[in-house]
């Protein structure tokens, strides 16, 4: 598959003569089906593609492809390709309802000015809300073409049959029409009275299947292109004063020894210094010249210090779900079990540090972000720079990771003021300790639990709090009559009690939520003198958690035993985006020093409907690989505003000698509709991993990360026995 | 100002700069070479990996006067006569990436453990690409790939 030719963006010639005009075609076609919007009509264009400020997916099938003359069709989304995968799932939906092979086709991905209006690339939402309107329109595309083709060949339509982007008629297939041939690389206005439908399960051809990734070639050759590796004529990279902590405002910037180095250009606007250079690395030496003095404000909070400070600044919550009465429930049950849990600031900690080039064009401007977010940045340019929306167009290479990470967009906007403010192309790559430093961090929250057990081991009682971490994943699944769940604080955005921004992570909530519930389940379990999975299923209704639990007990080879066993097994449930997953792993804990060992995790994932079942598979190895780290290591440390960790030394991220043994399976993968899957298999990582150490150890930890002092706080409070 | 000559991908190369440039930067940016990654700055991620002699090194943290007179190989020049590289080929075939921003360096470190140990195990693998850091966690297929390219080649690349 070709790439998207992001210097060069344009597929066709917008100023080449259109030799196919509309009234040329009707007569050819002798009907009135179609009519033609010359390509040259940028306005028409913009309107079509949802450019013109459109806030949903647009119904026209144009928005969503275009098959060019020589056959090859290009898919516009306005998703990104991050690591994800949609740049070959999203080609395979596309692919198998217009019956074409996935090698003719060209994803576009990410271009405000070409592809449809999308919020953004978050939630594992592409799947399942992308999805349905692309095969739509890919199932409406090749319905016209056969219209189209039934007129030029002569055929009824009933008699045609598509196959590898061909028209033929059943029986003769000599009878037959490329749909180059009938495209011819323009908008098709369609007439269609009654919308087709999509393939069903047993007709699909390309859909079901694993596909390894299209990027792949330029991803092993180094040719890919992220942000970053672009460069304009004139382009200037530019380097921004930081202040030392958020909070911090500045006093004093002497910056006459930057400007002494050749080829430096300074700019002042309002609360921005930047040093710009043609050499990133002498835009650096320029920043560093640059004497500055800043008030720190005194820290009022630290990593430790921080969750008091949350639990008092919680306001008012807000239920996420109710129901029977909470003192009937309390009334019931024979053992009350209450818990606190915590976990701290986590960092997104993308390969790709954010970066973004900006180039003004009189009073255009076009941006190169690496974000999650190019239409929603696209609105934040143009408020930036006041300018209208229509002179703004942002276009998405390649991301080097996102998760939840890429969508403020400070970066880019950035870029966007100094190129104006310069009349040159601009770029600015923030280093590692500035990705470290402006994150929307994954919120320090708390989650406070009371729950009751009749002596049968049923759940009667089930009092939830969660502060800060958000209400996603809060809503438990459990059969419980008497329950509350309810959500308090602001878990994103500035201000409030966080000493920094806060934002979405991975499964935002989710993995808080999932990791206070799993272990409290497991404490349960433990008082009930019952076998994990057996509390859990004893407990639980919904057929589809059921079915995913078991099979995922299946794999591991599941024994009964009440915990702790001493064997080191734990086992977590949850659901995301629509999607059910069961994990159960195996740890090793060395007694002496703390540490955990994850020697093997199963997951067993129903996701519905599955496009690509390798590209799943890989997002479900990817969410347990990242979550050992937010489950045994990684945290934010900070004083106040003051970020302490700046580098990967001391924040630790998962490594290759960490790998366990990965085993995944997907559970009923043929039954529509889709589900999302970049998030679902990270949510039960913390507690999948706490309830194996108290499997293997007897030591209940409470807080995440695990690592070895807790460990050893952990053992010293709960010796075995 | 320093006049610095060595190989980079089997080609002559003399450069006129500040000989304490890092050669991440010169590679990026005076010589177009954008495959070889800026993850970290500091040596802690590996994205920067480049072949020196055939050593494993991080570019990030590499004086450019320091490659003088010595072999430079990068992600661009691995493929050659047209054709992937084993590994590059292992990689694309297991899928052994996501987001592909660590890729390069991952192929990189991947390739100078071969050179040296052809017949490296499982544990070899781990215990060399420790340093190289994948946020993705692309892990287990990346290991697959590099012990896959292991069998199938023997070692030898240019210079």
């Amino acid at each position: 598959m070709r790439v998207p030719d992001y210097e060069n963006p344009d597929l066709h010639d917008p100023t080449a003569p259109d030799t196919f005009d509309r009234r040329e075609f009707l007569q050819r076609l002798g009907g009135g089906i179609i009519i033609i919007v010359t390509l040259s009509d940028p306005a028409a264009w913009a309107a079509r593609a949802g450019g013109g400020g459109g806030r949903s997916y647009p119904e026209d099938f144009n928005a969503y492809l275009r098959i060019g003359e020589d056959g090859r069709v290009a898919c516009f989304t306005g998703k990104i390709e991050m690591g994800q995968g949609p740049i070959t799932s999203l080609a395979q939906m596309l692919a198998d309802e217009l019956d074409v092979t996935m090698d003719v086709v060209d994803m576009v991905m990410g271009d405000t000015d070409r592809c449809p209006w999308d919020m953004g690339t978050f939630g594992s939402m592409t799947t399942r809300f992308f999805g349905p309107p692309l095969r739509a329109a890919g199932a409406e595309a090749r319905r016209v073409l056969m219209e189209l083709a039934s007129e030029s060949l002569k055929v009824p339509v009933e008699n045609l049959a598509t196959r590898n982007g061909v028209v033929y008629e059943k029986g003769r297939e000599k009878n037959q029409v490329s749909y180059g041939q009938l495209a011819k690389g323009k908008t098709i206005e369609r007439r269609l009275k009654v919308k087709p439908e999509t393939k069903s399960v047993a007709e699909f051809q390309i859909i079901g299947k694993s596909y390894t990734r299209t990027d792949a070639l330029e991803k092993v050759t180094g040719r890919a292109k992220f942000a970053g590796d672009l460069r304009e004529e004139g382009m200037l990279y530019a380097r921004l004063l930081r202040p030392p902590a958020h909070g911090a405002k500045l006093k004093s910037a002497d910056t006459s020894d930057a400007e002494k180095i050749e080829g430096v250009k300074v700019v002042r606007d309002g609360d921005m210094i930047a040093v710009l250079h043609p050499l990133p690395d002498m835009a650096q030496k320029a920043l560093e010249a640059i004497k500055a003095e800043f008030d720190v404000p005194a820290p009022r909070v630290n990593d430790k210090t921080i969750f008091d400070h949350l639990v008092k600044n919680a306001g008012q919550g807000k239920p996420v779900r109710q129901g029977g009465n909470l003192a009937e429930g309390e009334k019931l049950a024979k053992t009350l079990v209450e818990a606190t849990y915590l976990n701290s600031y986590v960092a997104h900690a993308p390969m790709e540090p954010h970066t973004a080039l900006a180039r003004m064009d009189g009073d255009k401007i076009t941006v190169w972000a690496s974000t999650q977010t190019p239409f929603p940045l696209k609105s934040q340019i143009a408020s930036a720079l006041k300018m209208p929306e229509g002179n703004v167009r942002v276009l998405t290479p390649f991301v080097g990771g996102g998760f939840g990470g890429k969508s403020a967009n400070q970066q880019a906007i950035e870029a966007a003021r100094l190129a104006k403010l310069t009349g040159r192309p601009v770029q600015v790559a923030w280093s590692r300790q500035e990705e470290f430093f402006y994150d929307t961090f994954r919120p320090a929250a708390v989650v406070k639990i009371k729950s009751g057990l009749e002596p049968s081991g049923k759940i009667v009682l089930w009092d939830y709090n969660v502060y800060f971490a958000g209400s996603r994943g809060a809503d438990q699944f459990y059969a419980i009559p008497h329950h509350r769940t309810l959500a308090t604080g602001e878990w994103r955005g500035e201000g409030g009690p966080h000493p920094f921004a806060t934002g979405a992570w991975r499964a935002p909530g989710n993995n808080t939520n999932t990791f206070a519930r799993e272990c409290h389940m497991d404490i349960m379990a433990a008082k009930a003198g019952m076998d994990p999975i057996e509390f859990r299923l004893k407990n639980l209704e919904d057929p589809k958690i059921i079915r995913v639990l078991k099979a995922a007990a299946e794999k591991f080879g599941w024994k009964p035993a009440k915990s702790p066993s001493g064997r080191g097994f734990g086992v977590a449930v949850g659901m995301d985006s629509g999607t059910w997953v069961a994990h159960i792993a195996e740890v090793e804990v060395n007694r002496e020093t703390g540490a955990v060992r994850v020697k093997r995790v199963v997951c067993a994932q129903d996701m519905g409907l599955v496009i690509n079942p390798q590209g799943a598979i890989i997002q479900m190895e990817g969410c347990i690989m990242m979550g050992l780290g937010y489950a045994l290591t990684e945290e934010i440390h900070f004083e106040g505003g003051r970020v302490l960790d700046t580098d990967f030394g001391t924040y630790v991220i998962p490594r290759f000698s960490w790998l366990p043994k990965i085993e995944t399976m997907l559970v009923g993968a043929n039954e529509p509709p889709a589900q999302g899957g970049g998030e679902p298999a990270i949510i039960c990582m913390g507690a999948v991993i706490a309830n194996a150490i108290y499997d293997a150890v007897g030591a209940r930890l409470f807080q995440l990360p695990m690592t070895p002092e807790r460990v050893k706080a952990a053992l010293a409070a709960q010796p075995v026995g | 100002m320093d006049k610095i000559t060595f190989t980079l991908n089997g080609k002559p190369v003399t450069l006129t700069t500040d000989g304490n440039r890092m050669l991440q930067w010169v590679l990026r940016t005076d010589l177009g070479l954008t495959g070889t990654k800026y993850g970290c700055g500091v040596g802690l991620c590996g994205a920067c990996t480049v072949l020196v002699d055939r050593k494993m090194t991080r570019a990030c943290v590499t004086p450019v006067k320091n490659v003088a007179g010595k072999n430079v190989l990068t992600i661009e020049g691995l493929a050659a006569d047209g054709k992937l590289h084993p590994l590059q080929e292992a990689f694309a075939r297991h899928d052994a990436f996501q987001c592909g921003f660590c890729t390069p360096g991952m192929i990189m470190s991947a390739a100078a453990l071969l050179m040296e140990n052809p017949k490296a195990t499982r544990e070899d693998i781990i215990a060399h690409m420790d340093g190289n850091l994948c946020r993705c966690g692309a892990h287990t297929r990346i290991l697959d790939a590099i012990e896959d390219a292991a069998k199938t080649w023997k070692g030898e690349t240019r210079p």
